[in-house]
């Protein structure tokens, strides 16, 4: 298979396909990965950052459903002439979906691909 | 034909029946559309020779599965959104939008909120641990034969409602637009499917999706600023108009009866949020770019994409109040020339866009709009199948039947067999749904996705405790309870079956299904004792680091 040997060892069960998954390299090399200290920061800072904005994504959504179920009135008030706040929220919700993705794309794309390419440097890959 | 507009109007009032998608009502077949027939063929034939030049270019499983890796970030973001952007969320929003004003934006709304938690949990690493499907990933370091057959099945059951849901919708959409008989659409859709599908695989099926979708934004782009033209281009001045016109008036401003109270609206945003990250035809879709971050950019552009359409889809049904309300010659004039604006619209109130694009755009725009429609339904359709043929050769056959002991040819071949006999099932299912309410399909896909394929993923990825009895155990309670709430509740209970009252007083099950499967893996796993359980969580070591850092994943296949 050209698309590399890497997935080649399943169906063997997990206590063969794990270590062998990872490919080429010796086993212990993923201890060693998991121990590198720019491993553990990308991690954190990606993890951390990634709930972050789902838990805003999260209360921003949650949020706009809550006023529907809970307070109809509310979102019944006139911001305009005739567009209501109702209408302002639902499409800020699908604007701040967007910028959030953004974000993390901005983010992924300039902190954390420099991080890993760092991290793979550093194991001589 | 006001019998057809009533049943519409009915499956409509069921409110959050509706559950994740609108369906496409009962129709009439009305004259053959000429100009919109000439454009669908235009459209096959230009489908045809993409397959085609993809059946010569496709030769491994690679390419079967995953067009080989190649599809650019950009390119696969617009087979997403097209995958998202069916004839349902086209036709079923700008209708809602139309009745109910404000109520269609919590569909819109819900629709698009899942994205960004794929984006941010799922997208990277699934992408760095998986190959062909997402079973691939569930299954990473637990038993190959339990994952395969829980992810393989809750696949199967989501591909199949969605097709059901799919099929009947084609039929009666192509029925009214093209004036072509239930039968004969079902038929077209089922071969076409299945040509795309079993000759040009994962390669024509994106491409099809996406000239439908460069299509489809066109086309909705052009209909919206149109609509927007003639209130020179202040949305104010058409709420304005339309509350003017709309019998409801200012309600349409604000929330209504759709999402009857507290525990349903909740219950339809967690499915509708956590189904989107459970959809096996779109899961598939991050195996077909390069890396990691072609899979990340993909959805950053797609979620841009669907939220652009679903804000004209929005513009669009306030278009079709604004415009076609006070136009008796859109709709079935009772005696003395009455109608309702609601319920009298010619073809039903789905008909909206539709008929919205013959007032701002003449007759060929409208033959346009209906082919794309149909277009539409044919690529999702392809997309569902070619999902439903990679879990049966992929996962079932590949995995637990052979255990592994198969060829790559072999296991091709058979997935284009899976194929047609899902498509050959999907044109039976059609024919014997045609007269069935199937719009709890839709809306019971999603509560699937989210109560059994996202958890089992989710946790198998997230959480180093996972073992294979937990994911076993979560995924078939999730998948169970999910099934069993939809067909006790009103939709299935009384409405089909014909009970007097529902056994489960929800019509959304997600917010109560998709914790109890989370619960379920936390639970099983923690107690699990097994020596396999040990062996798992000590595997999760080296899964964690290659779906961080994508070192070992699967690259770019080599042609």
């Amino acid at each position: 298979m050209s698309r590399g040997t890497t997935l080649g060892s399943v169906g063997t069960g997990p206590a063969a396909s794990a270590p062998r998954s990872i490919g080429a390299e010796p086993v212990s090399s993923t201890d060693r990965i998991a121990r590198s200290p720019l491993f553990q920061q990308l991690v954190a800072e990606r993890t951390r950052f990634g709930w972050t904005l789902t838990a805003a994504m999260l209360v921003v959504y949650f949020g706009f459903i809550g006023l529907i179920a809970f307070d109809k009135s509310l979102l019944a008030v006139k911001v305009g002439s005739t567009s209501t706040l109702g209408l302002v929220l639902g499409v800020f919700v699908i604007l701040f979906a967007f910028v959030l993705t953004g974000l993390y794309v901005a983010r992924a794309n300039t902190r954390y691909d420099a991080l890993s390419a760092e991290l793979k440097r550093s194991l001589g890959q | 034909m006001i019998r057809a507009a009533l049943l519409l109007l009915a499956s409509l009032a069921a409110g959050p029946a509706l559950a994740a998608g609108p369906d496409l009502g009962a129709v009439q077949q009305q004259a053959t559309n000429w100009p919109a027939i000439v454009m669908f063929l235009f459209f096959v034939l230009l489908t045809l020779g993409i397959t085609y030049r993809a059946a010569k270019g496709s030769k491994s499983a690679a390419d079967f599965y995953a067009a080989g890796g190649g599809i650019s970030a950009r390119t696969n973001a617009l087979a997403i959104a097209g995958d998202y952007m069916s004839a349902a969320s086209f036709l079923g929003i700008s209708g809602l939008v139309y009745t109910s004003g404000f109520d269609g934006l919590i569909y819109s709304t819900g629709f698009l909120v899942g994205w960004p938690i794929v984006l941010f949990l799922i997208a990277e690493r699934l992408r760095n641990l998986g190959k062909f499907t997402f079973a691939d990933v569930a299954s990473f370091r637990l038993d190959q034969t339990a994952i395969r057959i829980i992810s393989a099945t809750g696949t199967l059951v989501v591909v199949a409602f969605y097709l059901i849901a799919q099929m009947v919708g084609a039929g009666k959409l192509i029925q009214l637009l093209f004036g072509l008989p239930y039968l004969y659409a079902v038929i077209i859709v089922g071969v076409l499917m299945i040509v795309y599908v079993a000759f040009g695989g994962m390669k024509a099926t994106t491409w099809v999706q996406v000239i439908k979708a460069c299509l489809l934004l066109g086309g909705a782009t052009f209909m919206a600023g149109a609509v927007l033209y003639r209130y020179g281009f202040n949305p104010e001045t058409l709420f304005a108009k339309s509350v003017e016109v709309h019998p409801k008036g200012e309600a349409i401003m604000a929330p209504g009866g759709l999402v009857a109270n507290p525990v349903e609206a909740i219950s339809l945003g967690v499915g509708l949020m956590f189904g989107t990250a459970g959809l096996p035809h779109i899961l598939m879709r991050f195996f077909t770019v390069s890396d990691a971050q072609a899979a990340r950019k993909s959805v950053f552009y797609a979620t841009g994409l669907i939220g652009y359409f679903y804000i004209l889809t929005f513009i669009i049904g306030f278009g079709g109040i604004a415009l076609l309300m006070s136009d008796p010659s859109y709709f079935k004039l009772g005696p003395a020339g009455a109608f309702d604006k609601l319920k009298d619209m010619v073809g039903g109130t789905n008909m909206v866009a539709v008929n919205l694009a013959n007032a701002v755009g003449g007759p060929y725009f409208l033959g346009f709009i209906s082919a794309v429609a149909f277009a539409t339904i044919l690529a999702v359709v392809a997309g569902l199948t070619l999902a439903g043929a990679s879990a049966v050769s992929h996962d079932l056959y590949a995995q637990v039947i052979a255990r592994g002991r198969t060829t790559e040819a072999h296991e091709v071949n058979l997935s284009k067999i899976a194929a047609v006999v899902i498509g050959v099932v999907a044109i039976w299912l059609g024919y014997v749904f045609e007269n069935q309410n199937v719009a709890f399909m839709v809306g019971l896909a999603f509560s699937v996705a989210a109560s059994c394929n996202f958890p089992v993923l989710a946790m198998s990825i997230l959480w180093r405790g996972t073992t294979t009895w937990g994911a076993l155990a979560g995924g078939l309670v999730g998948l169970v309870a999910a099934v069993v709430m939809v067909v006790l509740s009103k939709a299935v209970w009384v409405a089909t079956l014909g009970n007097p009252a529902p056994l489960f007083p929800y019509d959304n099950p997600a917010l109560f299904s998709m914790p109890l499967a989370f619960a379920t893996i936390w639970v099983v796993s923690s107690i699990d004792r097994s020596r396999r359980a040990a062996r798992e969580r000590a595997a999760f070591e080296a899964q964690y680091v290659r779906s961080e850092t994508g070192i070992g994943a699967a690259g770019a296949h080599a042609h």
